[in-house]
C-alpha cells in the first residue's frame, strides 16, 4: 500500500493536468456541435476563420445532440447545433435548446421557408433524394411510388429504413398519399430488397456495380463525392450508375436540408451568429456546392456542374415541417412492416 | 494519517471492505436508477407498437445472435485451448500467443474491412473470377456477409479469445492427478476431455463466453453495419427517430431485465458448484504428442480462427494503410488521438482495476452477506449498452456539474464550469463502471483458486486485511490481475458508443476518429487510425499471453 501511493499521487496529477476541462469561452472562438461527420464542412471553417480571425472548433456528436446540449444546460459550450435532417434540426427546436435569432443578412439570403419565422433554425443546404439505377435499367423517369413496383423484385438496394433520410423521405409520402398507401409502398419495397437495407447510400452504387441490385435510392451530393472524388474505386462506383430524379404527384423531387440553431446558452453568441451568416454568404455557398456537391439555399447561388447535370431539380413544394411532424408515424410504418429485419 | 486509517480498518474487521463494495455498487448503479427516473417520465404510449412489431423480433434477432454466437466462440475457443494445453504439435508455441490476436480488433473495423473484403468487387471474389475467366460479376454469389449469419460468423471469429483465455489457464491450472486418474481409470482422450476436463473448467468457460455475448450484446458498429436489428439497436432508434428518450430508457431497462435473469440462471445453475485448488500446482499433464493427419489437423484447426479473426482483416488494412500514407502521409492529428485513446485507457484501467480489488476482497472476507449482492450489482454495467451507458450518466453528471458550479458562482464568485462532463473524468468514469465486471471477475476467479485456509493462516499468524491483501492475495493474484487489466485496457480503446457520446469537447481518440470516417464512407482514410489501433492492442494482447500463463509456485509467494 505505501508503494502505492506515490504512484496513485503521480496518476491523479497526470489527471488533473489532462484532462482539466477546456475553457468553453474564449476570444475569438466559436463552439460548433455536428451530427454532420465535420470534416466535410471543415474547408468552409477554414474559410471562416481565415476572413475573420475566429477560430471554429467542431465535435462530431452522431447521435443525441439535443440531448448532450440539455444535460449540459447552463454551462454548455455548444454555440451552434448543426444537423443534417429536418426532423433532427427541429428536434434541438422542441427540447428547448435553442435560441431565437434575428439576424437581417440570414433573413435575406434564406427563401422564408427554409428557416424558422422566428429564427430558431436555419437551412444552410439542401439535399435531394434520388434513384441510382444501373446503366440496363431504360427508364428515364420515374416517381417514388415506382420503387415499390414488382417488376423491380430482387433488385432494389437502400440503406436503413429507420436512417434519418428514409424516414425523412415516407413522412413524405404520407404527406402526398397519406399513411395507409404509404404502408403499402413500404411493404412493396420491402418486397423487392435485393439484400438487408443496410450500409450507406453510396453502398448502393457499388452494388449496382456488384450487379447486386439495378435500382436504389441515395443522396444527391453523392454523385459529386464519388465521380468528383480522388478514390478510384468510388469513381467506377460513380460512373456504373445512371440518376433519374423522381417525384410525388406535382412532379417534385423530396429535398431534405442540413440546417443549423443557435445554442440557447451560447457562450460566444455574436460569433455564431457571424458563422451562420458567413455560411449563407455567397463566397460560403458557392463552396458548399463545390466541395460538398450540395444546392445552396442562397438563390441564384451556382450548382456544381455534376450535380447540374443530373437534371433541373424541381423541389417537392411539402413544407419542411410537416416532414418533421410525420417522422415519428413513418418510423412507426417502417417497423410495422419489418423493413429493417 | 494513513496508518490511522489502516488501523481504524484493521480494527473494525470486515464491514469497511464490505461498505467500500455498497459504495461502489451504487456509483455503478446510478446511471440505471437515472435511466428509471427518465423511463418513468415517459408514459407507456410507444409499448403497444413496441410489441406488436419492434421488440419480438428484436428480442429473437438477440437470441439469435447470442445463440450463434456463444456456439461459435465456445467451439473454437475451447477447441483451440484444448488442444495448446494438452497437446503437442507443430507451431503449438505459436498459436500459444497468436489465438489471442483478433481482440485487437474491434468489432466494427471487422465488419467495415470484410465488407470490403468478401464484397463481389473484392479480392477473393474478384481473383476468382479472374482465375475462372468470368468477367460479369453476377456469374458468381458467395453467401451475402450482410445477413445474419454473417454477423454470428465475424462476431464468432472475433470474439472467441474470451473464451479461448479462459478455458486455457482452467485447463493448464488443472492438477494432472485428477486427470491421470481419469486415464488409469480407462477414459480415453476425448473421454477426458468431455467427462474431467470440462466439467472442471466449467466455471471458468462459462465467463469466458459470458464476456464474448455481453461484448456481441454492446455491439453497434458491425451489427448496425451488417443490417442485423437486435435490442441495442432498436433502443437507437427509439431514441433517435420518435425523439423519445423515456422509450428508449424503457427499452433498456428490459433488456438489463433480460440480461440479470440470464445471469442469474447461469449462477443458479452453478450454485453448489466450489472449486479451489491448494494454491500449488501439481505437475502439468504430459502433453501428448501429434503425429501425422493429427498434427496438421490439429495446426489447420487453431490457424483457421487466427487467419479469419486476425490475419486477413489485420493484412487488408495493413494494405489499405500503406495505401494511404504513400499517397498523403500520416497527419499530426493521428498522434495525438493515438495518445488520447492511451492516455484515457490507461488510467480507466489502473481506476478500473483498484475498485475491482476493493469489491473482490470485499467478497472474500465479508461475513455480512452484503458484498455478495454489491458485487453483483457493481458488474452490471457490462451489459449496459455504450450508449445507454451514456445517457444515463450524461444527466446525473451534468446535474452534479451545474450545482457545483451553481454554489461556487454564489459564494466564491467564479464558475466551476462542467468540471466532470467537461473533462475526461466522464470518460474514465464510464469506461470504470462498462469493465468493472472484468475486473471483478477475473479478480474473483483468481481468489477461486487461493484456498481460505490461507487467509486463516495469515490471519492467525497477526496480518490484518491489508496485509493479508498485499502480501498474500496481491503476489498470487499477479496473473489474473494481469490478464484482467490488459483485458480492460484493450477494451476501453476499443470502445465506441460511450467515447462517442461522452468525450470532451476537442478531444478525439483513435476509435471516434474511424468511426467518423466510416460515417463519412471514406474507410480508406480510416485505415491508418484503424491499424494504429490494432497494433497498440497487439503488444498488451501478446503480453496478456504470458500474464495468463499460470505459473503459481509456493517460491513466487513473497513475505
Amino acid at each position: 500500500m505505501h508503494r502505492l501511493l506515490p504512484s496513485l499521487a503521480l496518476i491523479a496529477a497526470v489527471t488533473a493536468s489532462t484532462l482539466a476541462p477546456l475553457p468553453a469561452q474564449a476570444q475569438g472562438e466559436v463552439n460548433v456541435y455536428t451530427t454532420r461527420e465535420p470534416k466535410l464542412i471543415q474547408p468552409l471553417f477554414d474559410q471562416f476563420t481565415k476572413s475573420t480571425g475566429v477560430k471554429v472548433n467542431a465535435i462530431f456528436v452522431e447521435k443525441g445532440m439535443a440531448e448532450r446540449v440539455a444535460a449540459e444546460g447552463a454551462n454548455s459550450p455548444a454555440d451552434i447545433m448543426m444537423a443534417v435532417d429536418v426532423g433532427t434540426v427541429l428536434d434541438g427546436v422542441s427540447r428547448g435548446v435553442t435560441q431565437s435569432v434575428q439576424s437581417p443578412a440570414l433573413n435575406a439570403a434564406i427563401p422564408a421557408h427554409l428557416r424558422d419565422k422566428d429564427g430558431h433554425w436555419f437551412a444552410l443546404s439542401l439535399r435531394a433524394r434520388l434513384f441510382y439505377v444501373s446503366k440496363d435499367v431504360k427508364e428515364k423517369t420515374l416517381t417514388y411510388a415506382d420503387l415499390a413496383n414488382p417488376k423491380w423484385k430482387g433488385k432494389v438496394c437502400i440503406r436503413s429504413g429507420l436512417h434519418p433520410y428514409n424516414t425523412a423521405l415516407t413522412a413524405a409520402y404520407i404527406q402526398h398519399y397519406g399513411a395507409a398507401k404509404a404502408e403499402e409502398w413500404l411493404k412493396g419495397v420491402k418486397a423487392n430488397l435485393a439484400r438487408k437495407p443496410t450500409g450507406g447510400d453510396r453502398e448502393v452504387a457499388r452494388d449496382i456495380l456488384a450487379g447486386t441490385c439495378d435500382i436504389g435510392v441515395g443522396n444527391s451530393y453523392y454523385i459529386g463525392l464519388m465521380r468528383g472524388g480522388s478514390n478510384e474505386d468510388q469513381k467506377k462506383w460513380g460512373a456504373a450508375i445512371n440518376v433519374i430524379l423522381p417525384t410525388f404527384p406535382g412532379g417534385g423531387t423530396h429535398v431534405n436540408i442540413s440546417g443549423a440553431s443557435v445554442a440557447k446558452n451560447a457562450p460566444n453568441k455574436a460569433n455564431a451568429i457571424k458563422l451562420l451568416e458567413f455560411l449563407v454568404s455567397p463566397e460560403a455557398q458557392a463552396s458548399y456546392a463545390k466541395v460538398n456537391y450540395e444546392y445552396p439555399v442562397r438563390a441564384g447561388a451556382q450548382i456544381d456542374p455534376l450535380i447540374a447535370a443530373l437534371g433541373p431539380l424541381k423541389t417537392d413544394q411539402i413544407d419542411l415541417t410537416a416532414i418533421a411532424k410525420n417522422r415519428k408515424q413513418a418510423a412507426e410504418l417502417i417497423e410495422k412492416v419489418g423493413f429493417d429485419q | 494519517m494513513t496508518t490511522s486509517v489502516l488501523r481504524a480498518f484493521r480494527n473494525s474487521g470486515t464491514p469497511g471492505w464490505t461498505l467500500a463494495a455498497i459504495l461502489v455498487a451504487a456509483i455503478v448503479v446510478s446511471p440505471v436508477v437515472a435511466l428509471i427516473a427518465i423511463a418513468s417520465e415517459g408514459s407507456g404510449d410507444l409499448w403497444p407498437q413496441l410489441i406488436a412489431y419492434v421488440l419480438p423480433s428484436a428480442a429473437i434477432n438477440t437470441a439469435i445472435l447470442l445463440l450463434g454466437v456463444g456456439l461459435l466462440t465456445a467451439v473454437i475457443g475451447v477447441g483451440t485451448a484444448w488442444l495448446v494445453a494438452t497437446a503437442e504439435f507443430p507451431g503449438r508455441r505459436f498459436f500459444d500467443w497468436a489465438l489471442l490476436l483478433p481482440l485487437a480488433i474491434p468489432t466494427y473495423i471487422l465488419a467495415y474491412a470484410y465488407l470490403d473484403i468478401v464484397h463481389p468487387l473484392g479480392p477473393i471474389q474478384s481473383g476468382l473470377r479472374w482465375l475462372f475467366g468470368l468477367s460479369d460479376p453476377r456469374a458468381l454469389r458467395f453467401p451475402e456477409i450482410r445477413s445474419m449469419g454473417g454477423v454470428i460468423f465475424l462476431l464468432g471469429f472475433v470474439l472467441y479469445p474470451y473464451v479461448y483465455l479462459a478455458a486455457r489457464a482452467s485447463f493448464l491450472m488443472q492438477s494432472a492427478t485428477a486427470l491421470e486418474a481419469a486415464r488409469t481409470l480407462g477414459a480415453g482422450r476425448f473421454e477426458i476431455l468431455f467427462r474431467v476436463a470440462l466439467p472442471l473448467a466449467r466455471p471458468a468457460i462459462v465467463i469466458g463466453i459470458t464476456l464474448a455475448l455481453l461484448e456481441a450484446l454492446n455491439d453497434i458498429g458491425a451489427t448496425e453495419f451488417l443490417g442485423v436489428r437486435t435490442l441495442t439497436i432498436s433502443i437507437y432508434s427509439t431514441w433517435l427517430n420518435r425523439s423519445s428518450l423515456p422509450g428508449a430508457a424503457q427499452i433498456s431497462l428490459f433488456m438489463l431485465a433480460l440480461v440479470t435473469v440470464l445471469f442469474l440462471v447461469e449462477r443458479w445453475a452453478r450454485r453448489h458448484q466450489r472449486f479451489t485448488g491448494s494454491g500449488r500446482r501439481t505437475q502439468p499433464p504430459a502433453p501428448a504428442e501429434l503425429r501425422g493427419v493429427s498434427a496438421l489437423g490439429a495446426i489447420v484447426a487453431c490457424a483457421l480462427p487466427l487467419a479469419i479473426g486476425f490475419l486477413i482483416p489485420f493484412a487488408y488494412l495493413a494494405d489499405q494503410a500503406i495505401r494511404k500514407l504513400a499517397a498523403s502521409g500520416v497527419s499530426l492529428m493521428v498522434w495525438r488521438e493515438t495518445i488520447n485513446t492511451l492516455l484515457y485507457a490507461g488510467i480507466a484501467t489502473f481506476v478500473t482495476m483498484f475498485v475491482g480489488l476493493v469489491v473482490a476482497y470485499a467478497l472474500r472476507a465479508d461475513k455480512s452477506g452484503l458484498a455478495s449482492p454489491a458485487s453483483r450489482i457493481a458488474s452490471i454495467g457490462y451489459a449496459i449498452p455504450g450508449t445507454v451507458l451514456a445517457v444515463g450518466l450524461l444527466w446525473p453528471l451534468a446535474s452534479f456539474d451545474n450545482a457545483v458550479d451553481a454554489a461556487f458562482r454564489q459564494w466564491f464568485g467564479f464558475s466551476t464550469g462542467l468540471l466532470i462532463s467537461g473533462s475526461g473524468a466522464a470518460l474514465v468514469l464510464a469506461y470504470a463502471i462498462r469493465f468493472l465486471a472484468m475486473s471483478i471477475n477475473g479478480i474473483e476467479a483468481g481468489y477461486a483458486k487461493i484456498s481460505e485456509n490461507i487467509d486463516h493462516a495469515a490471519r492467525s499468524l497477526g496480518e490484518g486485511s491489508f496485509g493479508t491483501l498485499r502480501k498474500i492475495h496481491l503476489p498470487m493474484l499477479r496473473p489474473a490481475l494481469g490478464a484482467a487489466a490488459i483485458l480492460i485496457f484493450v477494451d476501453c480503446m476499443k470502445e465506441l458508443p460511450a467515447t462517442l457520446m461522452l468525450r470532451p469537447f476537442g478531444v478525439e481518440t483513435l476509435a471516434t476518429h474511424i468511426y467518423a470516417e466510416a460515417v463519412r464512407g471514406t474507410y480508406e482514410d480510416g485505415s491508418v487510425a484503424a491499424i494504429l489501433i490494432v497494433l497498440a492492442g497487439l503488444i498488451p494482447v501478446i503480453m496478456l499471453a504470458r500474464v495468463s500463463r499460470p505459473a503459481i509456485t509456493p517460491s513466487t509467494i513473497s513475505t
